[in-house]
């Protein structure tokens, strides 16, 4: 799988339209500190720690009703936060809406898709953020440009003028995320994208999301499924009603880990501890903190703090 | 799933995007054949049943192909085909507008008020006519995207309200008559291009036509995309010419190409220009295609919405002071009776989707034709209005059965 990302990484060369930063590889991205949601008396998200760093997947798992969704919402700016900050580059950040979210360079791709299914793959790749000449669309380009990122993605659609309800489940999932790529975001969201998809389908999607990983966004992947954590995720996020339940280096842990640590039997004492003293405000020594502790394995986000 | 033989084999970059591409003509034959047995039938259907329509009624009446008569059918295709435009841009966005003629009533009834009656300047008169049509759909755009009424009873409330002020305007005179010698009502009955002029016309529209191919096919191939052929242009391009000549030559036969028609024609293009090459076109049928998909990808769903509902009412006007000028009058019954739903028919039958986001501006053109040359046909057979109107019915949901038919069909094979 490596050697032939590799030799995708080759191709991109000069025709790509978002390359990679390499000046500003491997800083948190996105972070998100202590962060609270509540809907009338349920407590959706307890102060949560969360971070996604360039050019890395992080795997945001956890049972139904975890807070997943939420926390994916939160950062997409479906909805507000009532506790906690919501960092970008360092500098604390509003998301009002999604509009602010897009702006801000964070993309989510949701279950659903949001395609319409009777435009074609270049209309819906360009919807709402079409290129024009003067007052007309301009297809020649927006049809180069999609060729260009499909190509980048190495994604496998038959062709671009079809309408996309004529593509197969992993093809939708494909241009649905290279829509995402259109606005050349650096964190894209992508929740369960492997959900309702097939051997083949899921292994196209999760050769795309390793190709976003080179290509130098951070990706978040809310996913049920542990193969597919196992297989491109470099960290995973454990959530569990509402609360971390954990940190992990995919490097260095079992699926028999992860899926404790998402059912509770292994129930982070960190964490516990941690998440029954008040919360302190955050600080940059905190973001420092919180990056040594990327490397090790098993530790909650917290299990630093003095 | 027709796609899976194209998808297996892993192809270089370059050569994936030729993989649909038609090269040649026999390509381009064989993919047309793909596509309608795979349900995606486009006009087909509709040019068919027009060759039909028009073969049983020559064998039945000589007369229906006549030169003459197919000028009356131009010109009586001109005020509820720009009507029935609005109803296919309505469509296409899953909405319905069951008011049209009501509206295009009340846009009658002003224009014969204000100018025969209040002696307005006739520019002003029509312009209170068309802009009253305006506010009509202003306010339907209002009512749906505000408190989210269906579009469907908004509507029929604007039946019966707008047939209602049109009488109240109209007052106890009932009938208006608009004078013979203002240029609207020469306009709509005795403006008719001389034959050097509709040549001249014909001529130039194919020639643009042309043009408009070849600068997309160079544009395209010199971004490297597969273009069309330059012997494809030309033939398509050649037939249009040649269909455009014969068919002026055959009018001109009789009294020419109505100046009303050509005036339709240029709405129904102009309409297909907004519709396919601009960003409120795209944002229609995406809007068409799914509501939530639009909003989500940052389109202003309600000022879409607005917009169409405000084009839709504004072309209903349009549509009855082009009837009221033909008539050179505007009465209590203007816009009432069969305009509403040979409109809305016309639309269907021409193949924009009921399901809304699918569909084109030349529906009308189609559709208008097949409704106009059913009522000339049978009205030339002496038959009653009565057996019309059931034919009429019988010929639309047949098109529907045509639409519904091949939409489960591309459902099946996987076209949207």
């Amino acid at each position: 799988m490596t050697a032939a990302a590799g030799a995708n990484g080759e191709n991109m060369t000069s025709m790509s339209m978002t390359q990679p930063r390499p000046g500003r590889s491997r800083d948190p991205v996105l972070t998100v500190h202590a962060i609270g949601k509540r809907f009338g008396a349920v407590r959706a998200l307890t102060d949560v720690d969360f971070w996604v760093n360039e050019g890395e997947v992080v795997a945001l798992i956890g049972d139904n009703g975890a807070g997943k969704s939420t926390l994916v919402k939160l950062l997409s700016g479906v909805y507000s936060p009532d506790s906690g900050v919501i960092e970008y580059d360092g500098e604390p950040v509003e998301i009002g809406s999604p509009a602010d979210a897009q702006e801000l360079g964070i993309a989510t791709v949701f279950q659903d898709l949001a395609l319409c299914d009777n435009l074609d793959v270049v209309a819906n790749l360009w919807l709402g953020r079409e290129l024009r000449t003067g007052r007309t669309l301009d297809e020649v380009e927006m049809e180069q440009q999609t060729w260009t990122l499909l190509r980048e993605l190495s994604a496998k659609i038959p062709s671009v003028r079809i309408p996309v309800a004529s593509l197969s489940g992993g093809q939708r999932q494909t241009v649905a995320i290279a829509r995402s790529l259109i606005g050349d975001p650096r964190i894209v969201i992508l929740d369960e994208p492997t959900a309702a998809l097939g051997v083949a389908q899921t292994a196209e999607v999760l050769g795309l999301i390793e190709r976003l990983r080179e290509r130098g966004h951070g990706v978040v992947l809310v996913s049920h499924s542990m193969a597919d954590v196992m297989a491109v995720a470099d960290r995973a996020v454990v959530l569990r009603l509402g609360r971390n339940n954990g940190v992990y280096n995919i490097a260095d842990v079992t699926s028999e880990t992860l899926i404790a640590a998402i059912t509770g039997a292994v129930d982070n004492a960190v964490a516990r501890r941690a998440s029954d003293r008040p919360t302190p405000e955050p600080s940059d020594a905190k973001i420092i903190r919180m990056r040594d502790l990327n490397s090790r394995r098993g530790r909650d986000l917290r299990g630093g703090t003095p | 799933m027709t796609t899976g033989k194209e998808l297996a084999p892993p192809l270089a970059p370059e050569s994936q995007e030729r993989l649909f591409s038609a090269e040649g003509m026999r390509a381009a034959a064989v993919s047309l054949l793909a596509r309608i047995r795979g349900g995606d039938l486009g006009s087909l259907p509709v040019i068919v049943g027009l060759v039909v329509i028009w073969a049983v009624f020559q064998a039945l009446n000589p007369v229906f192909l006549s030169s003459t008569n197919l000028v009356n059918l131009t010109m009586q295709s001109a005020a509820i085909g720009t009507i029935a435009l609005g109803i296919v841009v309505v469509l296409l966005v899953g909405e319905i507008d069951l008011s049209v003629g009501s509206v295009s009533g009340l846009a009658s009834a002003i224009l014969a008020v204000t100018f025969v009656q209040l002696q307005w300047n006739i520019v002003l008169a029509l312009v209170a006519a068309i802009a009253a049509g305006a506010l009509v759909g202003l306010l339907y755009g209002f009512l749906y995207t505000r408190f989210g009424l269906p579009s469907f009873v908004i509507t029929l409330a604007g039946l019966l309200g707008f047939l209602g002020l049109q009488l109240w305007i109209l007052g106890d005179t009932g009938s208006i008559g608009l004078p013979f010698d203002s240029w609207i009502v020469e306009f709509a009955q005795q403006w008719y291009l001389p034959a050097w002029a509709s040549y001249i016309v014909a001529g130039l529209t194919a020639a643009a036509y042309a043009w408009i191919l070849l600068r997309r096919a160079r544009q395209r191939s010199a971004a490297n995309l597969v273009s069309q052929s330059y012997l494809g242009i030309g033939i398509r391009s050649g037939f249009l010419m040649a269909f455009l000549m014969v068919a002026a030559w055959y009018l001109n036969l009789s009294r020419g190409v109505g100046v009303m028609f050509l005036f339709f024609l240029a709405l129904v293009v102009v309409v297909n220009f907004a519709l396919t090459r601009t960003r409120w076109g795209r944002a229609v049928y995406a809007v068409g295609g799914s509501v939530d998909a639009s909003r989500r990808a940052g389109i202003r769903v309600d000022r879409i919405y607005i917009s169409v509902f405000m084009l839709c009412s504004t072309l209903a006007a349009v549509g009855g002071v082009l009837a009221a000028a033909r008539l050179a009058s505007a009465n209590q019954s203007s816009g009432t009776g069969d305009v509403n739903l040979n409109a809305i028919a016309a639309a269907v039958i021409g193949g924009a989707s009921l399901f809304g986001g699918r569909g084109t501006a030349f529906a009308a053109l189609l559709g208008i034709f097949v409704i106009q040359s059913i009522s000339s046909g049978l009205t030339l057979l002496n038959l009653d209005s009565s057996v019309i109107f059931m034919i009429t019915g019988i010929v639309l949901v047949l098109a529907v059965t045509v639409d519904s038919l091949s939409r489960r069909k591309r459902a099946a094979a996987g076209r949207a």
